[in-house]
């Protein structure tokens, strides 16, 4: 027992978090008591005796579970454990319950935590079309309902998406540039352990007396700062959230720059390297600002400071100016890197190189500059100052050109291929392109005022926001975990299931996102619980579509679940791709390469005799004398 | 490369698809009813919209379905495609083409907000009140008239409302009239509107604000200026008096715009 205790890991842990929230719970009766208060405060946007320990048990539970041991040895020169990567690869399934600093182990905890918060998410949106499948209310009550659907946002949102997408470049990353780990592996293990804890504070905000958050996940002040409790807890879980992302992006954007294996030179990154670079730019400029937003409302709501109340001299609507100047980034932190995965999906499958590869990776730097000006484009009818709206529309649609030309330019790479169309990866592809060019053209609608003033909070941006972030991201999502899911676990899925998975999500979305359209113009406004009965048919018509897709995401966990535990074993290559990761076993070796592999050409050379993009550890004798990279116009 | 594609069949396939989306979509009346001066002027911009989106969409469509037609594998080719890198002169073109596209938009779309948000020589000024989960209108030119929870306007002629919220943000929509403007506490917004067509309207809140905002409504009727004269002449109640004070502590924008106070 003894032992166990003094083990980093789950006992650890938990005494650590037990602790931690004990201190913070101690801490605050005893300077509330010293200061001659009442030990408890239950002013419903207060709290302290709970918020205090919301961030002291997070921290001790990270404290006990392992993540700083490395560090804090170091730092009170104590004898750091010498690295005899016990903490690294996965030789059993309890490895990935474990403090594990393999790039590989830590991309699957992402993807199995952000896919479980998918899920519970996922069960809320199927819980909020129950609700609306009919005028008036029958399942939930009003309060109820604003709390699923702000929840149902923030797990997708913080927990599923943008996580989801720094699982995969964590496993695929690392080893498509030749590197043999992050640049940090520590600080990336601890990147993921902060997010499950994020993920809980979201949940938990369903225990606390008043109900989860309920503000919506934009949870615009003064709504947010008078409500009850469970709003801190979302106040606390995107800090961790956003912590957790900041450091990745970190991560990332050092081991791009310099952990490359010789010869990659930027212009022969694969593109999915190039987009997550963008990203990381995004993430680690654009997440201070909802984490600095996020801390303004919490001290409004349990210091009673003033940074957004009108009656204090706040001013309420700097709120929207901070949140956006993020939130609008956020849009594109869930895409850019989908845009990568599709770029490497369509040309490996196409047996093309990507058409204009270098207006790609240039069209990804447009659209990271000019997102950071376009965020009051959600605040067209804030009542903010008015000239801000027609500069700012501007720049909203000049994003639609760098967009334009990835679309255009995937197209390009189909032209005078071999399109294979056998891979559940490749079919989620060509329909991305499909769905979000429709989520393309709403937003530029959107983004022109006259327009936008009429169908602003309408169900129109309720669908707009899903062609994007569902037909969109979440595509592209699903492009890419079937398309590594051979090299994650060294096995193939079933494609049967897979086409059954992608043609019912495909049915499933349209079918609930394109009426979306229709009743916002005519009229509905969204996060209600109840709307007028002419809307009622189509209403219906839009829970029935929900209930197909939710259905069909039982088919690809069952696909996953079941293929990774009895799949056919995946060999090094079954797409025949070009790029690094495929170059090594299915799954990789612990430490990737026995040799870092010295890369020769461009990522996407199919077609080109002779063309090399890497020469592996091995095999530099035999290997042809490279071409120069041919990359650009002929 | 060009050459090898049937260019005149695939632009003929994208026109085609074009208008046979646009005949049917423009054709749709997607907003609703119009009852007020800018209601034509946006639904016009959407239809613009729409016709230059269907060409966009049927572009891609076109693009995507003939390849996939004509650059199958067939089964059991394991060998790859050419080996073209791109070409200049397309990569040009679809990065100015959109350009002028959208830049028409945004001009367009610029010139339809002035025109819609002119203000006209005499209009009526309503004060709109919003508060959890109720709406309530002042009359100011009229003696403060004050009525709770439904609006009246006269038809055809310009309204100024000036919105004040009284806790947290409420949103103004009639969507008959196109409009709609976030009320938010310390702030006067404005929204201009000219009804043009006498009927009962609904207000419906879109901005967030607790419970009960799905309910948050009121009824608008819009009636011939002799009607609205005596309606508005038969309401016993005034403005209240923290009301009035809110309407004084409110400023335009919030913080108030460097020069706003000077000469």
């Amino acid at each position: 027992m003894i032992a166990a205790i003094k083990q980093p890991g789950w006992i650890r842990g938990a005494l650590g978090a037990l602790l931690g929230a004990a201190f913070g719970f101690a801490l605050v009766v005893a300077l509330r008591k010293a200061s001659g208060l009442p030990a408890y405060q239950t002013e419903q946007t207060g709290y302290p005796q709970v918020v205090v320990p919301l961030v002291t048990g997070p921290l001790g539970f990270l404290l006990g579970f392992g993540c700083f041991d490395y560090w804090l040895r170091w730092a009170v020169g104590m004898p750091t454990i010498p690295e005899d990567h016990s903490q690294h690869g996965a030789r059993s399934w309890k490895d990935y319950f474990h403090f594990n600093t393999d790039h590989k182990v830590i991309g699957i905890q992402y993807i199995c935590t952000t896919f479980f918060f998918f899920f519970v998410g996922g069960l809320m949106a199927m819980l909020i079309r129950a609700e609306l499948a009919q005028p008036g209310t029958q399942i939930v009550d009003a309060a109820t309902f604003n709390s699923l659907f702000s929840t149902h946002a923030v797990l997708m949102i913080f927990v599923f998406v943008i996580p989801v997408f720094a699982g995969i470049a964590n496993y695929v990353l690392p080893l498509m540039i030749g590197a043999p780990d992050m640049a940090f592996p520590r600080l990336n293990a601890l990147s993921f352990w902060m997010l499950p804890l994020a993920g809980l504070l979201f949940i938990g905000s369903f225990l606390a007396p008043g109900g989860a958050f309920d503000a919506g996940w934009t949870g615009y002040a003064p709504l947010s700062t008078g409500a009850p409790l469970g709003q801190s807890f979302f106040n606390l879980g995107v800090q961790f959230a956003g912590a957790s992302s900041i450091a990745t992006a970190l991560n990332f954007l050092v081991t791009i720059i310099t952990m490359r294996a010789p010869g990659m030179t930027f212009w022969r990154m694969p593109l999915l390297v190039w987009a997550n670079l963008s990203t990381s730019l995004l993430v680690v400029a654009a997440t201070p600002f909802i984490a600095g937003a996020q801390f303004m409302v919490l001290f409004d709501r349990a210091l009673h400071t003033n940074f957004f109340q009108f009656a204090g001299g706040g001013d309420v609507i700097s709120y929207q100016h901070i949140f956006w100047f993020y939130s609008h980034p956020a849009v594109y932190i869930m895409m850019l890197p989908g845009f990568g995965i599709i770029s490497e999906v369509i040309s490996t499958h196409a047996r093309k190189p990507i058409f204009g590869y270098r207006l790609m990776a240039l069209a990804l730097i447009g659209i990271v500059v000019l997102s950071y000006s376009v965020w009051a484009h959600h605040m067209f009818v804030a009542g903010m100052f008015s000239w801000l709206r027609v500069p700012m529309m501007i720049t909203t649609l000049l994003i639609a050109v760098p967009t334009g030309i990835k679309i255009f330019s995937w197209l390009g790479t189909l032209y005078f291929g071999k399109i294979h169309t056998y891979s559940t990866a490749m079919l989620f592809a060509l329909a991305f392109i499909v769905t979000f060019t429709i989520g393309g053209i709403s937003g530029v609608m959107l983004g022109m005022v006259p327009i936008d003033i009429h169908v602003s909070d309408t169900y129109f941006i309720v669908a707009h926001i899903h062609f994007v972030l569902f037909g969109g991201s979440v595509f592209t999502i699903f492009a890419g975990i079937y398309h590594w899911f051979p090299k994650m676990t060294g096995r193939m899925y079933d494609e049967r299931l897979g086409r059954v998975h992608f043609w019912g999500t495909l049915f499933g979305t349209w079918v609930t996102f394109i009426p979306m359209h229709w009743v916002g113009m005519d009229g509905m406004p969204r996060r209600v619980a109840d709307y007028a009965t002419q809307f009622g048919d189509w209403n219906l018509l839009i829970s029935c579509g929900a209930f197909v897709l939710g259905a069909c995401q039982l088919v690809f966990l069952y696909n996953m679940v079941v293929s990774w535990r009895f799949g056919p074993r995946a060999e090094a290559n079954p797409w025949r791709a070009k790029t690094i990761e495929w170059q090594v076993s299915s799954p990789p070796p612990i430490f990737n390469f026995d040799e870092i592999p010295r890369v020769v050409g461009g990522p996407y050379e199919f077609g080109v005799p002779g063309a090399r993009h890497a020469i592996m550890a091995g095999e530099g004798a035999e290997a042809p004398a490279p071409e120069p990279a041919t990359v650009g116009s002929p | 490369m060009m050459g090898r594609l049937p260019i005149a069949k695939m632009l003929a396939a994208t026109i085609a698809l074009t208008v046979a989306i646009s005949a049917v979509m423009v054709s749709i009346n997607w907003d609703g009813q119009e009852a007020s001066t800018a209601a034509p002027k946006i639904d016009d911009l959407l239809n613009v919209m729409i016709v230059l989106s269907s060409f966009v969409f049927s572009l891609v469509m076109v693009m995507l379905f003939y390849a996939l037609y004509a650059f199958r594998a067939k089964p059991g080719d394991e060998s790859d495609g050419e080996p073209i890198h791109g070409n200049t002169r397309l990569e040009v073109a679809w990065t100015v083409i959109p350009t002028i596209i959208v830049l028409f938009g945004a001009g367009y779309s610029w010139s339809v907000l002035n025109d819609i948000e002119e203000p006209a020589k005499n209009p009526l000024t309503v004060d709109v009140f919003s508060q959890q989960y109720a709406w309530s209108f002042g009359y100011p030119g009229k003696d403060n008239a004050y009525n709770e929870g439904e609006l009246h306007v006269p038809v055809d002629r310009q309204v100024q409302f000036k919105m004040h919220a009284l806790d947290v943000i409420h949103s103004f929509w009639v969507p008959e009239w196109r409009i709609k403007k976030d009320n938010v506490p310390g702030i006067t917004t404005t929204a201009i509107v000219t009804p043009d067509k006498v009927g009962a309207y609904q207000l419906i809140c879109t901005e967030l604000c607790g419970f009960g905002h799905a309910a948050m409504r009121a009824k608008v009727v819009v009636e011939p200026p002799a009607r609205f004269r005596e309606w508005v002449a038969g309401l016993g109640e005034k403005i209240p008096d923290p009301y009035l004070r809110t309407i004084e502590q409110d400023t335009e924008t919030n913080p108030v715009p460097v020069g706003a106070g000077g000469a």
